[in-house]
C-alpha cells in the first residue's frame, strides 16, 4: 500500500524539505513505521513514549480523523491521502 | 513598551524566539509568550491602566504587541453589567455579565483577540490575513482587514447562519465556504497556511492571538473594582478563552494588581450537541476525545477543540465544574437573558445563561457567592436560531378602532410589576 502523506512544516527538517513523501503501509501504525525507517527521527514527534499519538498531534486519513476510525490501526488503501496537522485554536 | 522576552512551549519547555510560529517542534505542543513579570510589576499600576483610553489596551505590557498598537484601538471595556433582575431569577444574590455583545467593531469577543493578532501581523509585515472561523473570527478579521488595509481570506463551514456570513462579506474578503464542519475547515486551513505563508489568526498567530483573550479577565477584575469574582462562567469551543481568563488573573495577582490569595471557580459551559469537554470532566478523562458537532450554538460547534486539555486543566485546578445545555435549554436562556436584562445574545451565550442555571440548581454554584456570566456573541448575527419561538408581530391597519379591538383581545401582562430592579 503506498500513501500520500502531507507533511507540515514542523516536521519537514526530517523530509528534507519535502510536503509530501509516499509512505508504505497497511494501516496508520505501519506508515509511521515507514516513514520513520526512511526519514529518522520524524516517529518520536508524531508519538509519545508510549506509542501512542501525541495529544498535539492530529492525523487524517482523506480528511477523517483517525480518532473516529481505529486510531492508529486504522486501514489504508494505496492512494490514500494521510495528512499529520497540529491542533489549531477556535474560531 | 512590551516586556515579552519570547516564546516557550507549553508542554516541554523549549524556547522559540519571537515569530509567527504555533507548534512546538519536538513535540508539537502549543507555543505560549513569556513576559518578564519583575519589569512589568515595576511599571504597570492601578493608576497607570486607569489613565489609559477604556480598550484592551490599557493593559499594553502585558499584551504582546512591541510598539503602538496598529489596529482595533476600540475593542473591549465592555460593560460588566450589575444582573439583578437574571439573579433574582436565578435566586443569587451577586451576579455580573460581561457583555462582549457589544465589543467593538463586530460584536462578539474575537475583536479583543484579533486586534491583538492583526497588529502583530502588520509588526512581522504580512500582507495577507486569513482564519478558519465558525463566524464571529471571521466577522473581525475581515473588519480589521479592511481598517488595515490587508488582504484578506476566511475560510468558513458552508452553512453558517446568514448575519455571520453577511457580517464578513460586507468587509469585502475573499469568502470560502467549506462543505464540512468546522473541524475540516481548520484541517484544510492548517495545510493552506504551510502552503501559502499567510497570517492566519489562529494558526501561525496563534500564541499573539490567544494573549488578547487575556483582556477579558483583566477588565472584569477592574470593573469589580480590582477584585476577583468567585464563581466564573465561560463557554467552550476551542478552548481559547477559558485557560486565558484564568492567566489573566493569576497574572494581575502576580504583579499585585489585586490580592494574592483570592480564588475563583472557573465553569466550563458547552453545547449538549457539542460537549467533547464536558465529557471527559464527568469522565474524569484526561485526554478530550473529539466529536462530530449537532447543534444550533454554531459559533461553538467545535467537534475537535485544540485547547480543551488546558480548559479540563484550568476548571479542575480551580475546583471549578462543567455542564452542556440541549438546544431547547440554549434558547430558553437567549431569552431570559434578553427578557430580564435586555441583553440579546447569539446561542453561545444561550449556553452560557443555561448552564449557569443548571450549575446553580445543582448546588454546584452557592447562591451567595459572586458570580460572573461571559457573553462573547451577539444575537442580532444569529436571528435564526429564535425566529420561530418569538410570537411574531400583531398585524392591523393603522387605524385606532382596529388596536382598541386587538388590545382588548390580548393577554395582559403586568409590565410593571417587575420594575423593583430599575434604579
Amino acid at each position: 500500500m503506498a500513501v500520500h502523506v502531507r507533511v507540515p512544516t514542523p516536521l519537514r527538517r526530517f523530509t528534507g524539505g519535502a510536503e509530501e513523501v509516499i509512505a508504505v503501509g497497511a494501516t496508520i501504525r505501519a506508515v509511521v513505521e515507514d516513514l520513520e525507517k526512511n526519514h529518522p527521527g520524524i516517529k518520536e514527534r508524531i508519538c509519545d513514549e508510549e506509542g501512542k499519538v501525541r495529544r498535539f498531534v492530529n492525523i487524517f486519513v482523506n480528511g477523517d480523523d483517525i480518532r473516529f476510525l481505529n486510531n492508529l490501526d486504522t486501514p489504508v488503501k494505496d492512494g490514500d491521502e494521510v495528512s499529520i496537522v497540529p491542533a489549531i485554536a477556535g474560531g | 513598551m512590551s516586556a515579552v522576552t519570547g516564546l516557550t512551549c507549553r508542554e516541554c519547555g523549549q524556547a522559540y524566539p519571537v515569530a509567527p510560529l504555533h507548534v512546538c517542534e519536538t513535540c508539537f505542543g502549543p507555543l505560549e509568550v513569556v513576559y518578564d513579570y519583575a519589569s512589568i510589576r515595576r511599571t504597570m499600576t492601578r493608576a497607570s491602566i486607569q489613565s489609559r483610553p477604556p480598550s484592551i489596551w490599557r493593559y499594553r505590557e502585558l499584551l504582546p504587541v512591541q510598539g503602538e498598537p496598529q489596529i482595533g484601538l476600540y475593542s473591549g471595556f465592555t460593560p460588566l453589567v450589575k444582573a439583578d433582575r437574571l439573579a433574582a431569577s436565578l435566586g443569587v444574590k451577586e451576579l455580573y455579565v460581561k457583555d462582549d455583545s457589544v465589543n467593538h467593531p463586530t460584536f462578539s469577543y474575537k475583536d479583543r483577540v484579533v486586534a491583538v493578532a492583526i497588529s502583530k501581523a502588520i509588526e512581522f509585515g504580512f500582507d495577507t490575513v486569513s482564519c478558519a472561523s465558525t463566524g464571529n473570527l471571521a466577522n473581525s478579521v475581515s473588519a480589521h482587514a479592511a481598517r488595515a488595509g490587508l488582504r484578506c481570506f476566511i475560510f468558513i463551514p458552508a452553512d453558517l447562519e446568514q448575519g455571520k456570513v453577511v457580517g464578513s462579506a460586507i468587509y469585502g474578503p475573499r469568502t470560502i465556504g467549506i462543505r464540512g464542519t468546522y473541524d475540516d475547515v481548520n484541517r484544510l486551513c492548517s495545510e493552506i497556511a504551510d502552503r501559502y505563508g499567510w497570517a492566519f489568526v489562529n494558526i501561525n498567530l496563534r500564541p499573539y492571538y490567544t494573549e488578547g483573550a487575556k483582556t477579558y479577565g483583566f477588565e472584569i477584575a477592574e470593573q469589580l473594582g480590582w477584585r476577583l469574582p468567585q464563581h466564573i462562567v465561560v463557554p467552550t469551543a476551542g478552548g481559547t478563552i477559558l485557560p486565558k481568563v484564568a492567566k489573566a488573573f493569576e497574572e494581575l495577582q502576580r504583579i499585585g494588581l489585586v490580592d494574592g490569595g483570592q480564588s475563583v471557580k472557573i465553569y466550563s459551559a458547552q453545547a449538549a450537541g457539542c460537549a467533547p469537554v464536558i465529557h471527559a470532566l464527568h469522565t474524569g478523562a484526561d485526554s478530550i476525545a473529539p466529536v462530530k458537532p449537532n447543534t444550533i450554538a454554531k459559533s461553538i460547534a467545535i467537534g475537535n477543540p485544540a485547547d480543551g486539555y488546558y480548559v479540563l486543566r484550568a476548571v479542575r485546578d480551580s475546583g471549578g465544574w462543567g455542564e452542556a445545555a440541549t438546544d431547547e435549554e440554549i434558547i430558553e436562556g437567549i431569552e431570559l437573558l434578553a427578557r430580564t436584562e435586555g441583553i440579546f445574545t447569539e446561542p453561545a451565550g444561550g449556553t452560557t445563561v443555561a448552564v449557569t442555571k443548571k450549575l446553580i440548581a445543582q448546588g454546584r454554584i452557592p447562591r451567595h457567592e459572586s458570580i460572573v456570566i461571559c457573553i462573547t456573541g451577539n444575537g442580532y448575527k444569529t436571528i435564526e436560531a429564535v425566529s420561530n419561538t418569538v410570537a411574531p408581530p400583531c398585524l392591523i391597519n393603522a387605524r385606532l378602532q382596529e388596536f382598541d379591538e386587538l388590545y382588548r383581545q390580548l393577554p395582559h401582562v403586568a409590565a410593571v410589576a417587575t420594575r423593583e430592579h430599575t434604579g
